[in-house]
């Protein structure tokens, strides 16, 4: 398995860590009710098919990556840097 | 104050293997710098002084014996000298968190091959990545196809000869069986 980092370019799998669901970039708000802290926490989809989630380039650029891909057929559709800018 | 000496991290002779050879570079003065946010052309303006500008990803630049590599995102390390002062960045010295390999000859590509996930069939000069050298950071500074300098923690600097050596002895084992 290989992801495009918008940085560094195609790398190996072993470069990233995986950390999650891309719904952790949607942090609730510090009112918001406990329901959608158990949401956010511990509710997650489980598709056969389009994903979105969330990697690490530990071993590279350290950039945090969304990552679109397909649980079906492997394919990788979309690796965007989490924060601005691509340098 | 005392005066404080600095020592190289292995302080080895170089390794000849065939024509591969594996040395331990000079330590040179090591500064990290991350531009602020949205700050990276007014450092780049302010690297002109010194005759450089912040790099592109996965290269580095040099001028007058000052290099300067990116390392990351939005982050570029000079090597050989200081920074001008006053840039709109976070600069750290680090010169004695690092340990820098040279790996030069015909075969350091099929070295590196057994010990980087990147694909180096391509690499040229001014070529840097930020990778890992099996599970150690590694920045790889090419200088020619088969020339190399490898940037990893000082603290793993006899790991990552004895993983290169290893390396190296079944590189050239192989080309002496073939
Ligand atoms: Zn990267």
């Amino acid at each position: 398995m290989r992801l495009t980092c918008p940085h560094c370019g195609p790398r190996d799998r072993r470069e990233f860590y995986y950390y999650g669901a891309s719904e952790y970039l949607n942090r609730p708000g510090p009112e918001a009710a406990p329901d959608a802290w158990d949401s956010y926490l511990h509710l997650r989809d489980n598709p056969a098919g389009v994903t979105q989630d969330l990697w690490y380039h530990e071993q590279g650029c350290t950039a945090w990556l969304k990552v679109t891909r397909n649980t079906v057929t492997h394919e990788i559709l979309a690796v965007e840097a989490v924060a601005g800018g691509t340098k | 104050m005392p005066d404080l000496i600095a020592k190289p991290a292995l302080g080895t002779m170089p390794l000849n293997l065939g024509q591969i050879v594996l040395t331990e570079a000079p330590m040179l003065e090591t500064h990290s710098i991350q531009p602020y946010p949205g700050q990276e052309k007014a450092v780049s303006k302010a690297l002109k002084e010194i005759g450089l500008a912040f790099p592109k990803p996965n290269t580095w630049l040099e001028k007058a014996g000052l290099r300067i590599v990116w390392t990351g995102r939005e982050q570029a390390f000079l090597l050989g000298g200081v920074p001008p002062a006053g840039m709109p960045a976070a600069v750290t010295d680090q010169s004695d968190g690092w340990v820098t390999l040279t790996l030069e000859g015909p075969g350091a590509r099929d070295v590196l091959a057994r010990l980087v996930p990147l694909d180096l069939r391509h690499v040229k000069k001014g070529d840097a990545a930020r990778s890992g050298l099996g599970h150690m950071p590694l920045i790889l500074i090419t200088e020619a196809p088969d020339s190399f300098r490898l940037m990893t923690f000082r603290s793993m600097a006899r790991t990552a000869w004895h993983e290169i050596h290893d390396a190296m002895t079944k590189v050239e084992a192989r080309r002496a069986a073939s």
